[in-house]
């Protein structure tokens, strides 16, 4: 059963089109890889299935719980409550706070107290504080920041913030993670490591799991499938085995090593 | 031991609280702070509260405001208008009720369509909002337009400043560490990483920019009725600017430093009475000295906690088992 179906989404950007006419879809408990060159139109994927960018045309469908939602056009923050969360390539955390509060903000959807009694700070509010301060802790145990939990975001060295931005995205309870270059720039160590946290909390939370990913290595370890993108256009899809001996996907991959080459 | 700390923590807030309060009223009753000192007083507390209440909006939720001297008029003028009917304390009371409401209202009514925009739409609107209603209380016949309202019945007092500064401060404070509070200082940081968390950020720009419109127009009610006196243009641009100083100068998201530099700008000010012309050039000059040395204001983003008291604790020797 599809979790996520995506029909037809193009999104143009003036005379650009960054993604188009693409189909997806996700099924529940998936890990799928979404790879593609530089400028692939991949992160715009992530904005357009968030809310941040609106879609030029297309459908993007959401059955969770027996019930379909329409996700185009809807907020972002409506989209997190339908249980989409996400992390970014060019992280972007709330680096004035602490990793506590980075986390704890990202719980909002699932804290239970008015704003009377977050004024007066009432029983109710005491009581929501304490459990969702315990969850917080739990996730940043998972994620190894538990004793930096007083740290400000942006004192974090990078591959911790990268970190951070998986358990703020955990936070928000979703059933679909979105997760956008979570190992850029990490060494060989820490991409092990973040390998290990990903299959580890897929289990735990029971997540579907959409994965941008340059580091190919990563990606034909862990994904199930793999959809590619090129100029917007999706050119292959398939297990990794299949992805690995696709001609279009080895010669779109072959021009980007030119182009980087004459960098 | 650390567990007993904490828990002494709220006690000794609620100690310092009351001790203030008994302190001055004493000091008050036997005299030695004059009239002139319970005016300056006055103002320290009316300052308080509009510049934390801009904090809330400007320094924590990074929506800027340019207006909040107009929110404070409508209170006084709401104040106004009813004590010269009702010289009563119920109709103090009344006032200090219609006055917070009909400036959230007011708040809320400009803020929703300029908050849902990216940008800094609301210092825009809220400078057009304030001098708006400055040209409406000059024009208006019922507000003795630009002559003002005057014989304004005192009521407000030591008990009624404090009360309402203790507790704009305290509500305020325990806003911001409630999820709430938390969602309008992420809109601050990231708006758009706050959206893809969950957060409405229209809905918590206009619940920040509507509780301060509040407790700004509480601000002009004290006002109204302690220096009995009202002028439209007491509420113009320049004292925006004047609660924006303040905030800027105690720290963009510290309250605590709104109380220290409300406090500091009222001294100074005092002391510099006696230079006449050359009051406001070396008020102007030590803002500019202040903020080259601490631009980012005297607290940062910082509070001082009780933590301070306990460290000038340590003064004296360390009690057995602390530390
Ligand atoms: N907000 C935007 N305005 C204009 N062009 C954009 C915008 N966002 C992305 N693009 C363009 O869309 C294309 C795809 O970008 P992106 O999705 O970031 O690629 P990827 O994540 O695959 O590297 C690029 O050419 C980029 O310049
Ligand atoms: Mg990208």
């Amino acid at each position: 059963m599809a979790i996520l179906s995506i029909r037809k989404l193009t999104k143009s950007f003036g005379g650009l089109t960054a993604v188009a006419n693409l189909n997806m879809e996700l099924k529940k408990g998936e890990l799928v890889g979404l790879i593609g060159p530089n400028g692939a139109g991949k992160t715009t994927v992530f904005n357009l299935l968030t809310g941040i960018y609106q879609p030029s045309s297309g459908s993007i469908i959401l059955e969770a719980n027996g019930e379909k939602k329409e996700l185009q056009g809807q907020k972002p923050y409506n989209i997190c409550k339908a249980g989409i969360a996400r992390t970014f390539q060019n992280i972007r955390l709330f680096d004035d706070l602490t990793v506590l509060d980075n986390v704890r903000i990202a719980m909002h959807q699932n804290i239970n107290y008015g704003l009377i009694s977050g004024l007066f700070h009432l029983p109710s509010y005491k009581r929501e504080e304490k459990r969702i301060l315990e969850e917080c802790m739990e996730l940043l145990r998972i994620t190894k920041l538990d004793s930096k939990a007083d740290e400000l975001a942006k004192n974090l060295p990078y591959g911790e913030q990268r970190h951070l931005e998986i358990a703020r995205a955990l936070a928000a309870k979703p059933i679909i993670l979105l997760l956008d270059e979570p190992a850029a720039g990490m060494n060989p160590a820490e991409t092990v490591q973040l390998t290990e946290l990903i299959q580890w909390i897929r289990k735990k939370f029971d997540l579907t799991i959409l994965l941008i990913e340059h580091d190919m290595s990563l990606v034909m370890k862990i994904c199930e499938r793999i959809y590619v993108l090129d100029y917007g256009l999706l050119i292959a899809e398939g297990t990794p085995e299949e992805i690995k001996s696709n001609e279009r996907v080895i010669k779109a991959y072959l021009g980007e090593d030119v182009s980087n080459a004459g960098d | 031991m650390k567990n007993l700390t904490q828990k002494l923590a709220p006690w000794r807030k609620w100690l310092f609280i009351i001790i203030t309060f008994v302190l001055v009223q004493l000091l008050v009753q036997v005299g030695i702070i004059n009239d002139y000192l319970q005016a300056t007083i006055a103002t320290i507390c009316i300052n308080i509260i509009l510049a934390v209440s801009l904090n809330l909006i400007t320094g924590f939720t990074g929506q800027f405001s340019l207006g909040h001297a107009g929110f404070m008029s409508i209170g006084a003028y709401v104040c106004g208008l009813t004590l010269l009917r009702m010289p009563t304390i119920w109709g103090y009371l009344a006032s200090i009720v219609m006055g917070a409401l009909l400036a959230a209202v007011v708040g809320f009514v400009v803020g929703l369509p300029t908050l849902r925009l990216r940008g800094d739409y609301l210092a825009i609107a809220t400078l057009g909002m304030s001098e708006i209603i400055r040209i409406i209380f000059i024009n208006l016949e019922i507000t003795n337009g630009a002559a003002g309202l005057s014989g304004i019945p005192r009521f407000t007092n030591w008990v009624f400043l404090y009360i309402f500064t203790v507790g704009t401060v305290l509500l305020i404070s325990n806003f911001l560490k409630s999820t709430h509070g938390r969602a309008c200082i992420s809109i601050r940081e990231d708006e758009i990483a706050a959206e893809a968390m969950g957060i409405n950020s229209t809905r918590y720009k206009v619940t920040a920019f509507t509780i301060g419109s509040l407790c700004a127009g509480i601000a002009g009610v004290l006002y109204a009725a302690y220096f009995y006196y009202l002028n439209p243009n007491t509420f113009g641009f320049l004292k925006s600017i004047d609660v924006l100083v303040i905030v800027v100068l105690g720290g963009m998201g510290s309250l605590s430093g709104s109380v220290l530099a409300a406090i500091l700008l009222a001294i100074i000010s005092t002391i510099l009475q006696d230079f006449s012309d050359l009051r406001m050039i070396i008020y102007a000059l030590l803002l500019v000295i202040i903020m080259i040395f601490r631009p980012q204001g005297l607290m940062g983003s910082k509070e001082i906690s009780m933590k301070v008291f306990r460290n000038l604790g340590g003064l004296w020797p360390a009690r057995k088992g602390e530390k």
